[in-house]
């Protein structure tokens, strides 16, 4: 399994011994993801009605983490080769060489099996189904399919990012929920305005690795129309939480105030279309997009936290 | 020719010797650790009448 440079090209060469440390391998899993994953993950396991055990919740948790570690290490496996041409990605473990291919792909096999066999042991049988076709979706339907196929890319591919809300929340109920769903729909329109905004910015980036996102195929002009249209969107369905009666006043209050910020964001972003200023205002969009959507989930955690505690 | 084998056979570096021990014993840890978690997990869900159930 060590063997760098001759497996993957098929060519019998002089046996170079991989020199690959932990850290490679943690690199393959995107632990940045990874930690928006565990949070939002966190935030649909605690919306449960009736909560958890503590060990099996960190367990159920645990195990929705790796699952999407593993989608990370096949993503860099299946988008190696784009991953060399970007700046952004060409020093992953597999472009810079200290990781092969093969050796990606049998971690992320593994693990991809690995995390949803223990989700259906700690958890129950729906989440880990769930996790599975989260897996397949963001490996086969994203990054193989979609990805490289249609500017739509990250608006289907979206969803994958979006389910890990539903996977906690069913790992605690066994069902599906309104506020799981909302959690979803929320991730899900969040997507496009994020990505595109550091799309406008990178798009000769994105360009040179032919990789069709939406500034290249529409243009910069259409791509801050669709922005707009779906930071519309966006707004009221952050707000939906407390409509709906799952978060409290003060969710209600700090995701207008926060939609209102990320609306104005996005107005900037549709008016402001050329010079240096274009490219500050789409990346303070991006920049911010983050923080709403940790803001909101945090929020939800916090109060739900807060309740378990007290007991109500 | 077991000799011959050995002495022609792949001479790892320092760097590939290292690397090596730390992939192996983040390996181990990683094992050991899911090992104490599948027990914990397995006493949280059978809970405490785990000693007392009928034969």
């Amino acid at each position: 399994m060590s063997f760098v440079g001759e497996s993957d090209s098929g060519v019998a060469g002089p046996a170079k011994i991989s020199v690959a440390s932990p850290g490679d391998y943690i690199a393959l899993l995107k632990p940045r993801v990874m930690s928006l994953v565990i949070f939002t993950a966190l935030t649909g396991l605690l919306l449960a009605p009736h909560p958890v055990h503590p060990i099996v919740g960190f367990a159920a948790l645990l195990a929705i983490a790796v699952g999407a570690g593993a989608s990370g290490a096949l993503n860099m496996w299946y988008d190696a080769d784009i991953d060399a041409i970007m700046r952004r990605t060409c020093k992953r473990p597999i472009p810079s060489g200290k990781v092969t291919g093969s050796e990606a792909l049998g971690f992320g096999l593994t693990l991809s099996a690995f995390a949803v066999f223990t989700l259906g042991i700690v958890a129950n049988w729906a989440a880990a189904a769930l996790l599975a076709f989260t897996i397949f979706f963001y490996v086969v339907i994203y990054s193989m399919w979609l990805k490289r196929a249609t500017p739509q890319n990250i608006v289907i591919g979206g969803a994958a990012g979006a389910f890990p809300p539903v996977v906690g929340y069913v790992a605690a109920t066994g069902h599906l929920s309104v506020s799981s769903f909302v959690l979803f729909a929320i991730i899900f329109v969040w997507t496009p305005p994020h990505f595109w905004a550091l799309a406008l910015v990178r798009a000769a980036d994105y360009g040179r690795a032919g990789i069709p996102m939406l500034p290249n195929v529409k243009g910069p002009n259409r791509t801050r129309l669709e922005i707009l249209l779906y930071s519309l969107v966006l707004v009221p369905l952050g707000v939906a939480p407390y409509l709906l009666g799952f978060a409290s006043p003060v969710y209600g209050v700090a995701s207008v105030a926060l939609g209102a910020v990320f609306l104005g964001l996005a107005v900037r972003v549709f008016l402001v279309r050329t010079g240096d200023k274009a490219d500050q205002y789409a990346m303070a969009l991006f920049g911010f997009s983050i923080l709403y959507l940790f803001l909101l989930f945090a929020e939800l955690l916090t109060e739900r936290v807060i309740t378990l505690f007290l007991g109500m | 020719m077991d000799a011959q084998k050995d002495t022609d056979g792949v001479r790892l570096t320092p760097e590939q010797l290292k690397s090596r021990r730390q992939r192996n014993i983040a390996i181990g840890l990683a094992v050991g650790f899911f090992v104490l978690l599948f027990y914990a997990v397995t006493i949280a869900k059978l809970g405490p009448g785990v000693v007392s159930r009928p034969m």
